[in-house]
């Protein structure tokens, strides 16, 4: 019973297929821009990014049950406004990192159990997060607060140089690290797992005796609490406050996962998917930059597009896999086309 | 054989809205030996394990294993305690490895972190050795066939099991050695003093390896035998409630007046896989039968003919007129209805009135955009109501607080409204109570005499003979034979299903 050595291969199909997508455009823009090929272009797309990639990451655990958060773009504004106020009240920085972060860990398990306990469905609950963030953050102040705190502004201005005279910020560091971490517990930790095994078959996970409910809660615990460390980074690298604040960011956060082949069927996907989603985006949007004439919005234009072509992707790789798997019992034992046929004639 | 009690079921009851499908059930099973669960569909079984292994809360009774009362509300607390079984469907996550389907929930770590080389590693021993398949461990389930998935699934709860493990139906998907290759480790654990619960439909399974065989019948427990001591024709007649072989008074008061005009009629329909090409007829105002144990096709044949399933060849004639392209849409349209094996599930809607869901049918075939007007629905649905006689408090009840005869007369009644000229009645009776079966059974009789044809599947053979004009035998997807009133008899059909075949549910 040999099956055919695909679908290994066809796992990592999004990965690859992004990677030199990414590698495409980068090449495109080094050949027709001058300065386009320089590293810090290269390094400005984690800087710029570094809210976004640690958000999506956080995101794809959610989208990898089958869920899906759609608060986490409220959440980040709603985390800057309240580290603007609290620091404008003389509050001390690190203090309000820790309560900003606790913030996001609370919001996300609240919604978590709501989702887990009276089974409810996570556009619903989330978006209700959605609404409540973003409410909050005007009930703070309707206006725009600028940061003034020493040590925030320090992190803010801190450049980390590699490659001489290049450089990252701080918050580009933490988002890498949530993209290793993000990886690592994806493969090699029970929590992670457990998360594919959801997103495969809640009903054989409850079946097969796996945490299910603490899992799910977790899921939207690990949401809130990326998306509110995203807040956090994106407060440094704006170093303002403002309930308006990133607009609708929760969508590109889940047009990053699905370019990065994180399917949102669940089950499926790559903690280095989101990362790689958030490149394609930037650099399409630094081209545009270099580019100079189009206006900005074509980034959109071009995700839109993205978008698209990574959905037809998935579903027409998922459509082959059901049709080769039919050939494949087919071929397997042709007395028997159906696999539930019952044994006759054994005992005669 | 020591022969302690491992694990004790006693006074176990359980309901569900409508249908009480356990009552006062006992069952033990013995360190070392392989016990039988025996019954038709619905006697219980798997409600039975599903209660006893926490995926539903029992009402009443309780457990014990060894000696000490349990009570898993969960199947991870079931595990842990160290019962583990392998459900009727897979429970597995395609999407993950084979190996992680093994161990998932309890992987081997190393300072931390899975250890997936170990993983692989003992994933592959454990199939090698004990089931005798050599596979990619590494390779992701969904890229195997359903046997290989069920071979999975049996190792993983041989793997967990540290005293008792269940096995419902794991046999109907595996082939002849697959199945030698199960019965070989279920022998071997049962000599190193595991209990195992064996469930099967099929009789020389039961032969060949069980040891012990309780049966349970409309969820109550009839018995508990040593399989050596009861012949199988006892054991079948337990099931089903009477004796084999000897008939029930033939009381078909069927006096209708045979009608030559043939409604429906078929050469060599068939669709591969689901049922091998059969010739059939079914005249107007006719009860045929179609006759055979769960899997013999009869339910998919009654797909096919209704369009759900595509047949792939043969053709079909109605009201001779050659129907090509058969489409449940074209089939409503024909004047064909269908109701469905499982009521719960390809039947009725849950949240919908009874008004609603007997107009469901209608709706359809006036066209969904056409609005039927309320006060039209009112009188459909109270006119259905009383002439069924559906036991209800008002037509704006919600279908699921209704019994389970009453649902089905429900859907019965969905069916009568479009005004059918052939009505395929799947089970019409299964699963609800005495009273109710006497009634749809009388309701059958009175649509055939109004000139409906009637295609009539029914595990009970009982009712077949009662209400049959003819009836067409079918075993392992094939007709076998066609037996008309006078030749027809409970003891002739079950002769003509069984010779040689795993007996599988009557």
């Amino acid at each position: 019973m040999k099956s055919l050595p695909f679908s290994i291969k066809e796992n990592h199909i999004f990965i690859v297929a992004t990677t030199a997508l990414i590698l495409l455009l980068y090449g495109y823009g080094s050949f027709s821009f001058t300065g386009f090929s320089s590293t810090q272009v290269i390094l400005n797309l984690f800087i710029d990014n570094a809210y976004l990639i640690i958000v999506a990451t956080g995101l794809a655990f959610v989208i990898i049950t089958g869920g899906i958060d759609l608060s986490v773009g409220a959440l980040v504004a709603f985390v800057s406004m309240v580290s603007a106020s609290l620091l404008e009240q003389g509050v001390n920085a690190y203090i309000v990192i820790l309560v900003t972060l606790l913030i996001g860990i609370i919001f996300g398990a609240f919604q978590g159990y709501m989702i887990d306990r009276f089974d409810l469905h996570p556009w619903i609950v989330t978006l209700a997060g959605m609404f409540l963030a973003r409410g909050a953050s005007f009930l703070i102040s309707t206006d725009s607060i600028v940061i003034t705190n020493e040590t925030y502004s320090s992190i803010s201005r801190a450049k980390v140089y590699i490659l001489g005279d290049s450089y990252v910020s701080i918050g580009a560091i933490v988002a890498i690290m949530v993209v290793i971490i993000a990886i690592y517990m994806a493969k090699f930790s029970k929590f992670g797992r457990n998360v594919y095994a959801i997103g495969g078959n809640v009903k054989s996970a409850k079946l097969m005796g796996l945490p299910v409910k603490r899992t799910i809660i977790l899921v939207y615990t690990l949401s809130g609490f990326c998306a509110s460390l995203g807040g956090l980074v994106f407060t440094f690298y704006m170093l303002s406050g403002y309930g308006l604040h990133l607009l609708g960011m929760e969508m590109d956060a889940i047009a990053a996962c699905v370019i990065g082949g994180i399917l949102l069927t669940g089950g499926f996907g790559y903690l280095i998917g989101p990362l790689l989603g958030v490149l394609s985006m930037g650099i399409i949007q630094t081209l545009i930059m270099f580019q100079g004439t189009l206006s900005s919005w074509w980034t959109k234009i071009a995700v839109g597009f993205l978008l698209f072509l990574f959905i037809l992707l998935q579903r027409l790789i998922v459509m082959r896999r059901g049709r080769r798997k039919v050939i494949r019992l087919e071929k397997q034992n042709p007395s028997l086309p159906v696999p539930s046929q019952p044994v006759s004639g054994d005992f005669k | 054989m020591s022969s302690a009690i491992l694990l004790r079921a006693e006074g176990i009851s359980k309901s569900f809205p409508g249908v009480k499908a356990l009552s006062n059930v006992n069952f033990s099973l013995r360190r070392g030996e392989i016990h039988s669960l025996m019954g038709e569909n619905g006697a219980g079984k798997s409600t039975l394990i599903k209660v006893l292994t926490g995926v539903h809360e029992k009402d009443e009774g309780s457990f014990y294993l060894e000696g000490k009362p349990i009570s898993p509300v969960s199947p991870q607390d079931a595990q842990r305690l160290g019962i583990s079984t392998v459900y009727q469907e897979i429970n597995l996550c395609e999407n993950l490895s084979v190996a992680e389907n093994i161990f998932i929930g309890r992987e081997p770590k190393k300072r931390g972190r899975i250890d997936w080389k170990e993983m692989n590693c003992r994933a592959e021993r454990i199939l090698s050795e004990r089931l005798k398949i050599n596979i990619d461990v590494t390779k992701i389930l969904s890229s195997y066939s359903t046997a290989i998935q069920q071979m999975v699934a049996i190792a993983r709860a041989v793997d967990i099991s540290s005293g008792v493990l269940i096995l419902d139906e794991p046999t109907s998907s595996l082939d002849k050695n697959e199945v030698k290759q199960l019965f070989e480790v279920m022998t071997k654990l049962k000599s190193e003093g595991m209990g195992i619960v064996f469930i099967s439909h099929f009789l020389d399974q039961i032969y060949e390896i069980t040891d012990r065989i309780t049966i349970l019948r409309n969820g109550e427990q009839i018995g508990e035998y040593v399989t050596k001591e009861i012949s199988r024709s006892q054991l079948v007649s337990k099931m089903i409630g009477r004796e084999w072989g000897k008939d029930s008074n033939q009381e078909n008061k069927n006096t209708r007046k045979e009608v030559q005009q043939v409604f429906v009629s078929a050469q060599n329909l068939g669709r591969r896989g689901m049922i091998s090409p059969l010739d059939f007829t079914l005249r107007k105002g006719e009860i045929l039968g179609l006759a055979g144990l769960l899997g013999s096709g009869r339910t998919e044949f009654a797909k096919v003919l209704f369009g759900i399933e595509k047949a792939d060849q043969g053709v079909l004639t109605i009201d001779h007129q050659q129907i090509r392209n058969m489409t449940p849409k074209a089939a409503i349209d024909k004047g064909f209805s269908f109701c469905p094996e499982d009521r719960k599930v390809e039947g009725i809607v849950n949240d919908l009135s009874i008004r609603e869901n007997i107009i469901l049918g209608l709706q359809t075939k006036r066209g969904l955009f056409k609005y039927i007007p309320m006060n039209e629905q009112r009188e459909i649905a109270q006119k259905y109501i009383e002439l069924l006689n559906i036991k209800t408090p008002n037509m704006e009840e919600r279908i699921d607080n209704l019994s389970g005869g009453n649902q089905q007369k429900v859907i019965l009644a969905r069916w009568l409204a479009t005004a059918p000229k052939l009505l395929i009645l799947d089970e019409p009776t299964r699963g609800i109570d005495v009273g109710s079966k006497a009634e749809i059974r009388k309701l059958i009789l009175d649509l055939a005499s109004q000139g409906i044809s009637i295609l009539f599947i029914s595990a009970e053979l009982e009712e077949m003979v009662a209400c049959c004009d003819r009836v067409i035998v079918l075993r392992d997807r094939k007709k076998i034979g066609e037996l008309d009133r006078t030749e027809m008899s409970e003891s002739r059909i079950m002769d003509m299903i069984a010779e040689g075949v795993p007996v599988d549910e009557t």
